[in-house]
């Protein structure tokens, strides 16, 4: 019996379990998941649950429900990987494997900030990255009176990089309807030129900000917090003041990366951009955040990645070259607020454009422009995700790599 | 994207004026469009350019952590050598990509 071990039982690692247990011979080929943690989150849920949109249990069930019986689910530490030895050090176990997929995703890092972590956080900071966090701003927001609502990124790459901005948007109609709006003022802080740095985005949808009335301040790199004036301070003293601090701290890969000697300063780990082989070891792959790969860190992208990753591990067990396959693909809801929402279909070269999706010219979703019905999407996913997406079953009409039918390419840059 | 001619050489440029193609880039070409933007170009400024260079080349990502990380220069240098945003207009002196989110 050969054995393929997958760390990480996230929406990458559970969605490469189904694909590969439906692939690979029972009798050939053991598989293994390994993940500490019992409760699977539905993450894009974090965005939604301190609007009080969604409740606690609607982001949460339990991992296992997920992971096919033939599947065998360890829930324990992991504490090294010895990829020259091929074998995984777990709590008090050790895994042989011949084929690795590691899965194990993004977490934020506060402490890489100087002052985040401070007497202030989790009082007057908060982040929305963690279940607990997104549930004590929501606590927070059902009492807060009103002030400076400074919406903050700390440094790229974040895991779904627009959520921040879905943050802000919606805290101007989450205040709204209470009433409360003209007592907020909301700030959004970003270490990039802009909150849009794609030119086709910054033509067509500058006007939100505007529309919303809140402020930007970019080309902010964040070197502490400053806990007694309430502060966030940059790298030039430049200093943004707050009542209330929204921070997408540092994000980096998880530890286990760097102790096993895999990644890159951030902990992501080098990866081949269309094939997801690992580049410094053939017989370990790598999938959704964990990779360093210049996709976005997003579900939709592991979603499209596990497809591809699935036929080039059949393909590496037979001993065929890989497909080189992976084009980036991301496929994204943003939330405008006022029930509103975007979509964006894009790639590693191709921008988002102006469209209908998935059927040209029918949609019904369209691309790049504000619609109640992509609002509407948005919530629907939530129940293709725990129904179709972590089972590895394909979305209709929507393919691994994006296609170019009812993408209309009529943005002009701004003179 | 267009053409624009920097130093004697025509390349091809973003809307915001960075090089589409790094393998365009030469010394001068970082001088003068580091004079643009008001930066006189020092060797300490061409070793980072270099190191951003060499970054890209290898396809990884640029932070400015990872600048800071280098062990040419921690952030607070970076920001003297290229004030009001070092990524930004040292990625754009370097000739290589702005660095830019998802959307």
């Amino acid at each position: 019996m050969k054995n393929l071990l997958i760390l990480g039982a996230g929406t990458a690692g559970t969605m490469m379990a189904n694909h590969l247990r439906h692939k690979l011979y029972k009798d050939k080929w053991n598989i293994t998941i390994v993940d500490q943690y019992k409760t699977h989150y539905y993450q894009p849920g974090f965005l939604f649950l301190p609007f009080d949109t969604y409740t606690e249990k609607q982001v949460k069930k339990v991992g296992k429900k997920f992971i096919p019986k033939d599947v065998n689910y360890i829930q324990k530490k992991i504490e090294q990987i010895y990829p020259e030895e091929n074998k995984v050090q777990l709590e008090d176990e050790t895994l042989y494997y011949d084929i690795l997929i590691v899965a194990t995703g993004s977490k934020i890092a506060p402490e890489e900030t100087e002052g985040l972590i401070g007497p202030l956080w989790k009082k007057d900071i908060f982040d929305f990255y963690t279940f607990e966090g997104s549930l004590a701003l929501r606590n927070k927001l059902r009492e807060w009176e009103g002030g400076k609502l400074v919406v903050h990124i700390t440094e790229m790459p974040i895991k779904c990089p627009v959520a921040p901005l879905e943050f802000a948007f919606l805290a101007d109609s989450y205040f709204r309807e209470k009433g409360m709006r003209d007592k907020v003022e909301i700030s959004y802080v970003t270490p990039l030129t802009g909150a849009f740095t794609k030119p086709t985005c910054s033509t067509a949808l500058s006007y939100l900000l505007k529309e919303k009335g809140i402020h930007m301040e970019s080309d902010f790199a964040i070197e502490h917090v400053d806990n007694d004036k309430k502060e966030i301070v940059d790298y030039e003293d430049r200093r943004i003041p707050f009542d209330l601090l929204v921070t997408i701290p540092t994000n980096m890969g998880d530890a286990v990366i760097e102790k096993s000697g895999l990644g890159d300063d951030l902990n992501f780990i080098p990866t081949d951009h269309n094939t997801l082989q690992s580049l410094a070891h053939e017989n370990i792959f790598v999938i959704g955040d964990a990779t360093n790969v210049p996709a976005s860190k997003a579900g939709s992208v592991a979603h499209f990645e596990a497809e591809t990753l699935t036929d080039n591990i059949l393909l590496y067990i037979d001993g065929y070259p890989l497909k080189k396959e992976f084009d980036g693909h991301a496929n994204c809801f943003i939330e405008t607020g006022n029930k509103k929402a975007l979509l964006i279909d894009f790639n590693y070269v191709t921008e988002p454009v102006h469209g209908t999706f998935p059927f040209s010219k029918i949609g019904p979703l369209k691309l790049l422009k504000e619609s109640v019905f992509n609002h509407w999407g948005k919530l629907a996913f939530r129940w293709i995700y725990w129904n179709m997406l972590l089972k590895g079953i394909a979305i209709p009409f929507v393919s691994r790599n994006m296609s170019f039918k009812g993408k209309v390419f009529d943005i002009k840059p701004e003179k | 994207m267009s053409v624009k001619t920097i130093a004697g050489v025509a390349v091809n440029v973003s809307e915001d004026g960075y090089l589409e193609d790094m393998n365009q880039w030469n010394e001068e070409i970082a001088k003068e469009i580091a004079s643009e933007i008001g930066i006189e170009l020092t060797p300490k400024h061409f070793e980072v350019l270099n190191y951003l260079r060499e970054k890209t080349k290898a396809k990884e990502s640029l932070t400015i952590r990872g600048v800071g990380k280098s062990g040419i220069v921690d952030i607070k240098e970076l920001y003297k050598l290229f004030p009001k945003g070092p990524l930004k207009f040292s990625s754009k002196i370097a000739g290589i990509p702005k660095p830019t989110s998802c959307i």
